[in-house]
């Protein structure tokens, strides 16, 4: 495992020009998670539709290194259009990757962080967007 | 005579090159490496004469207690301090506890203040806020000007109703030495003691208590060649009398009745408990270690390194350095535009080169920055410029990975 697998240019590209960074103007629901470790933020939004709880519109701001903000951007494409059940799995299949570092199908681009999970320290830094969209699904699904 | 890290390097085993040749170790600021001489101290007490101290009248335990009381001598006579007012605690972080608890809960009271600075480590911070807060005592800051340094222009009016001034000597990020001497004298004049935070200076520059006139000094062993898990608190002997102890337990007593007990003269009324006779022994190989090397010699190395790795990382386009641009220690704190901290230092090691990555313990210093966390690579008596080129190496090709124009 070397440092080109960690900086892919994918990788990289995402973290330089990230997709739906920024904030809605009607969100369903916001959520600020924190690595206090490294002071990284990150400031989710969804907006939800009324019945198909489908995820219609999400952005995300704050600030923390490449890999988080490459994740982030790549888990907003990724779920974009999903229902909230679906979303749920693709989280779940990125915490599994992360794990066992086995690259998983159906993550879009985010399976190139796969190697990420050979770098335990920055396993968190990947993690972030991921575990912030799930606290702010299982948050509207008590709604 | 010139400084010859390449000859003290020899004696740190975990600095030996590799197969993959050499590793450059600048996280001195966070702990630093052991050498051979405070490792074999170490080992030879657990081998040897492993024992409590205190009251064994069996010839190792006598061993042990000579050796753990010589540290305690020894390490006072490095800090030109009254060797009763020396008192074995973990680290700087309990030391300071130690004081905030002991002396503030019985002479803090609603409507003091308690003065600090805006660069100060969480350590010398928190303790405070949280006596503060049992207390109904106020915390006062004395802000840095723009290179970082104290600006002491209203020190009259903040030192107004303030008791303690719990200060950093050395910085931990900006490389900065505080101009200690003369908020002491004038703390001293309204009344209020003085704690030097002296975690980074301590092991970096002579330091002389009777001469700084401080009332107590904080700092810990593991950055200053000995093992983790024994610090120091200096206080004057007549202050540390009055206080009331911190911890209750075994060795600080005197009698003990069933309605209260008498405590034990100091030091010992502050060291509750079985202290780390280990570790004050490998405290006690380190200061003969460093004496050795010499602390005025070891002082001005750091800061021609420091200046050296300042205006080097200065020269590379897209990369700015914390801190002021004349005298400072061996501690450069900077960032790459564009590239957070975690990714530089990802890099860096990946090119054999170990710094550290983050708030370094200074949230409020590093928002008065504005930058979220820093980059930071500190030196020590083992590093030489060739570290310095190694450094800078790695941060060009940061540059190049992450395409930082310029
Ligand atoms: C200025 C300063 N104060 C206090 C501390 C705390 O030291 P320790 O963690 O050993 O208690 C440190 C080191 O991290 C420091 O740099």
């Amino acid at each position: 495992m070397s440092l080109d697998d960690l900086y892919q240019e994918l990788i990289l590209e995402h973290a330089r020009y990230p997709h739906h960074r920024g904030t809605l103007a009607d969100p369903t629901v916001t959520l600020d998670a924190q690595n206090p470790t490294c002071g990284d933020e990150i400031h989710l939004q969804l907006k939800l539709s009324g019945d198909e709880r489908k995820i219609e519109d999400i952005a995300f701001s704050g600030h923390g290194c490449s890999i988080s903000q490459a994740s982030a951007s790549m888990m907003t494409d990724l779920v974009l259009g999903l229902s909230v059940k679906e979303a749920l799995e693709k989280v779940q299949a990125f915490q599994d990757m992360m794990r066992t570092g086995e690259p998983r199908e159906g993550l879009g681009d985010a399976v190139a962080l796969a190697g990420v999970s050979r770098f335990p320290v920055r396993i968190k830094c990947a993690l972030l967007a991921w575990m912030a969209l799930k606290e702010a699904l299982e948050e509207t699904g008590a709604m | 005579m010139t400084f010859s890290a390449k000859r003290w390097r020899e004696d740190f085993p975990i600095l030996r090159p590799s197969a993959k040749g050499r590793w450059v170790y600048l996280d001195s600021a966070a702990t630093t490496q052991k050498p051979e001489a405070v490792l074999r101290a170490v080992d030879d007490y657990y081998r040897r004469y492993n024992a409590n101290v205190h009251r064994g009248v069996y010839r190792i335990a006598a061993e042990a207690t000579e050796r753990y009381e010589e540290a305690r001598q020894r390490v006072a006579r490095f800090i030109g301090g009254d060797p009763r007012g020396l008192i074995f605690t973990r680290n700087t972080s309990e030391a300071i506890n130690l004081v905030a608890y002991a002396w503030g809960l019985d002479n803090l009271k609603e409507g003091d203040a308690i003065l600090v600075t805006a660069a100060e480590h969480h350590s010398n911070l928190v303790p405070w806020q949280l006596v503060a807060k049992r207390t109904g005592a106020r915390l006062r800051v004395i802000p840095l000007d723009e290179e970082g340094h104290l600006d002491l222009s209203q020190l009259p009016e903040l030192l107004e109703g303030v008791k303690m001034v719990a200060l950093g000597h050395a910085s931990n990020v900006l490389g900065t030495v505080n101009p200690v001497e003369e908020v002491i004298r004038a703390a001293h004049e309204k009344g209020a003691l003085v704690l030097l935070d002296a975690a980074q200076s301590v092991p970096r520059m002579p330091v002389d208590v009777k001469a700084l006139d401080c009332d107590f000094l904080a700092f810990s062993g593991h950055k200053m060649l000995a093992p983790m898990g024994i610090g120091v608190l200096w206080g004057k002997p007549e202050i540390l009398e009055k206080m009331a102890p911190f911890l209750g337990g075994g060795e600080m007593i005197g009698r003990v009745e069933w309605e209260g007990s008498t405590w034990r003269e100091i030091p010992w009324k502050f060291e509750a408990g079985t202290p780390n006779v280990g570790g004050a022994i490998g405290l006690l190989a380190a200061v003969d270690y460093l004496e050795k090397v010499g602390m005025a010699a070891i002082a001005r190395r750091e800061e021609e390194l420091g200046q050296l790795m300042a205006r080097r990382l200065r020269e590379l386009p897209g990369v700015v350095v914390y801190g002021p641009r004349g005298q400072r220690t061996g501690i450069v704190a900077f960032n790459v535009e564009g590239v957070h901290p975690h990714d530089v230092s990802q890099i860096l090691d990946e090119e054999g080169v170990a710094i550290r990555a983050g708030h370094h313990c200074c949230q409020p210093l590093h928002r008065l920055l504005q930058a979220g966390s820093s980059c930071r690579a500190s030196v020590y008596l083992y590093n030489d410029e060739e570290d310095v080129d190694r450094l800078v190496a790695a941060v060009q090709k940061v540059r190049e990975v992450f395409r930082v124009p310029g």
